[in-house]
């Protein structure tokens, strides 16, 4: 490594010779720290930094990489899409609805389903890092393993949920049921992700507001609107961003539970994106899409992230409390 | 940034005035637990069980909880048929993610380290260029990512699952939340005994962070094991798969051989189930961490 170290003088230094070791030290570290962030950065530029800027350059192109000839069109993609012009036009706006669709049925119970476990597993109780040790098993299987499992288990004629329910619901192969089943296993997947972060959260507000709380007989309610919600509304913001950009991102389930269908119904933008660049190599209608895609959710998660994150009264007095409660420990 | 201990935890009073945090009831609340333990749990028993069926009764319409003819038939076929060699996926997934993890960790901790504690020229700047990636979604690169590996000759080798993976800000974002939290003295103290930067780092901080290396080496490794999309488009030949893209090839082979596609989900699952039962306490953690930043 590059060291060369600074020379501690014997007597005091003048005033020049401070500034002067001061500035090679700023000098030192400067070249510590990039040298410190170089492997990474390595990485990061040829992998995040210049795809993302490139992908950019792409979809303005009609770019084929199989033909030798990749011309540039200017707009052209985007128009396409947007005045309905391209053939893919159709296809993509459906998968951009299906994607809003799922997310909107998938959001609202990952949200409410894990705080409601996390509120159960918020007591001192035996065994209770075993049960959430077990509701957050299903995350850490991959999405392959629990589509497969699930396709098997939603089977129409030998499937185990239509034995019990005693019907034969076609899961997989009809709409509206392939959307229950997506978000269905798509809320047992990832639930205890989000039930994990509530619990946490829960156990860092601060017992004195619940005690203020309930001298002044409020009602489970009250304390859960004025105490609990407020107390982890940092972390919901967190929740409710990655789950929104999470479910948006939904890929894996439609592609192996439904293949995207019937029809194209539950074909998602992921899976039309992909389709579109890597599998019908058009890379600049593809790269197009995914730009529109982003678009899409940066205007979401930034007006939720808006919407969630202005401050309130209650929220000043909890973070109050806990400033008061680290102060004492 | 909050991480619970186990003291923190075990401190929580038993009784308190927190919602729902009074059960009157506790044969009631056991029964909840219970029955969500239920749900969690029986899709994956049945996933074991039926791994161990023969073909016909993994598709017997009134369901075996215990297989009647139990056999190992559905292993022997998946691992030795060599248009699905499950065997092979299992070693490329095994050494993809531990060749990942330890390039991805390696490289964050270096870069965590200075952008915590090394105040250099252009540090501000280039943590908020790296946070900001974050929100990228990962399909924006899809296309251009691919474009290059095509171009180094890396598609259809598991250098694409090993290395531009490694490129994610969530380890960098990690590890320098971890730095930040660590006193200023150790590293004051090394350094006035003349210890050089690099030194330092290696005796001091290092040891230190080795409860946040190793959370963060399980989930990067959990991630690049489960990762779906990126190596069904990148890798083709049926010996170069991983085990998540290897599945979905195991689904289009043998659509309703339930037996096969048990067999095959239990080889991909089985791993990550023990490494998690013997770690669940930093996954959980270090997950629920992630998301404790006030």
């Amino acid at each position: 490594m590059v060291a060369t170290d600074v020379q501690t003088p014997a007597t005091p230094p003048s005033v020049e010779k401070e500034v002067w070791d001061e500035k090679r030290a700023a000098r030192k570290d400067t070249r510590e720290g990039w040298l410190f962030c170089a492997p990474y950065l390595v990485l990061f530029a040829v992998f995040v930094i210049f795809p993302a800027v490139w992908g950019l350059w792409i979809s303005l192109h009609r770019y084929d990489f199989t033909l030798p000839d990749k011309p540039f069109i200017g707009l052209d993609n985007y128009t396409g899409l947007i005045d309905g012009s391209s053939p893919w036009s159709a296809v993509f706006w459906e998968s951009i609805r299906n994607t809003l669709l799922f997310t909107v049925l998938s959001v609202p119970l990952l949200l409410v389903v894990p705080l409601a476990i996390a509120m159960v597993l918020n007591q001192k109780f035996a065994g209770r890092n075993l049960f959430r040790a077990i509701y957050f098993a299903p995350y850490v299987l991959g999405v392959a393993v629990i589509a497969v499992l699930w396709r098997y288990l939603l089977d129409a004629n030998v499937g185990l949920i239509n034995y019990y329910l005693g019907r034969a619901i076609p899961w997989l192969t009809d709409v509206p049921q392939a959307w229950v089943s997506l978000v269905g296993v798509t809320v047992w997947w990832t639930l205890g992700f989000n039930c994990a972060i509530y619990l946490a959260a829960l156990q860092d507000v601060p017992r004195s507001l619940y005690e203020a709380a309930a001298m002044d007989g409020a009602s489970w309610w009250q304390k859960f609107r004025t105490v609990t919600l407020p107390g982890i509304r940092s972390v919901l913001v967190f929740i409710v961003s990655t789950t929104i950009i999470a479910s948006m991102n939904m890929f894996g389930q439609s592609f192996l539970m439904t293949q995207g269908g019937p029809g194209n119904e539950t074909r998602t933008a992921i899976m039309q994106i992909s389709d579109t660049g890597l599998r019908q190599f058009d890379s600049g209608m593809g790269s197009a899409m995914s730009m529109i895609f982003m678009f899409f959710l940066v205007v979401i998660s930034g007006s939720v992230f808006w919407l969630t994150n202005r401050d309130s009264d209650a929220q000043a007095k909890v973070r109050k409390a806990k400033a008061e409660a680290r102060a004492q420990a | 940034m909050t991480t619970l201990t186990r003291e923190q935890i075990l401190a929580i009073p038993a009784e308190d005035g927190g919602p729902g945090e009074r059960r009157s009831r506790p044969w009631l609340f056991y029964t909840v637990l219970g029955l969500l333990t239920l749900v969690f749990i029986a899709p994956l028993i049945y996933m074991a069980v039926t791994s161990f069926k023969t073909p016909e009764d993994a598709i017997s319409t009134t369901p075996q909880w215990w297989p009647a003819n139990p056999t190992t038939q559905a292993y022997d076929r998946v691992l030795n048929d060599p248009a699905t060699p499950v065997g092979r996926w299992f070693l490329n997934s095994m050494i993809a993610a531990t060749a990942n993890s330890l390039l991805a960790v390696s490289t964050a901790t270096l870069a965590g380290y200075a952008l915590a504690r090394i105040p250099f020229k252009g540090r501000q700047p280039l943590f908020v260029l790296i946070v900001a990636t974050l929100f990228l979604p990962p399909v924006v690169l899809l296309v251009p990512n691919y474009l290059t590996l095509n171009f180094l000759g890396w598609l259809d080798t598991l250098l694409v699952v090993i290395i531009p993976g490694a490129a994610g800000a969530f380890g960098v974002f990690f590890m320098r939340q971890f730095f930040i939290g660590l006193p200023k003295e150790l590293e004051e103290s090394a350094s006035l005994d003349g210890a050089t930067r690099w030194k330092t780092f290696l005796t001091v901080l290092l040891p230190l962070a080795r409860p946040a290396i190793a959370t963060l080496i399980l989930l990067t490794f959990l991630t690049n094991w489960n990762d779906f999309l990126w190596p069904i488009y990148t890798l083709f030949s049926p010996d170069k798969q991983t085990l998540p893209a290897g599945l979905s090839t195991l689904q289009s082979a043998n659509s309703v051989r339930y037996d096969l596609l048990m067999a095959g989900a239990m080889i991909s699952a089985v791993p990550v189930l023990l490494l998690y039962a013997f770690t669940q306490r930093f996954i959980v953690e270090g997950i629920a961490s992630a998301g404790m930043k006030d």
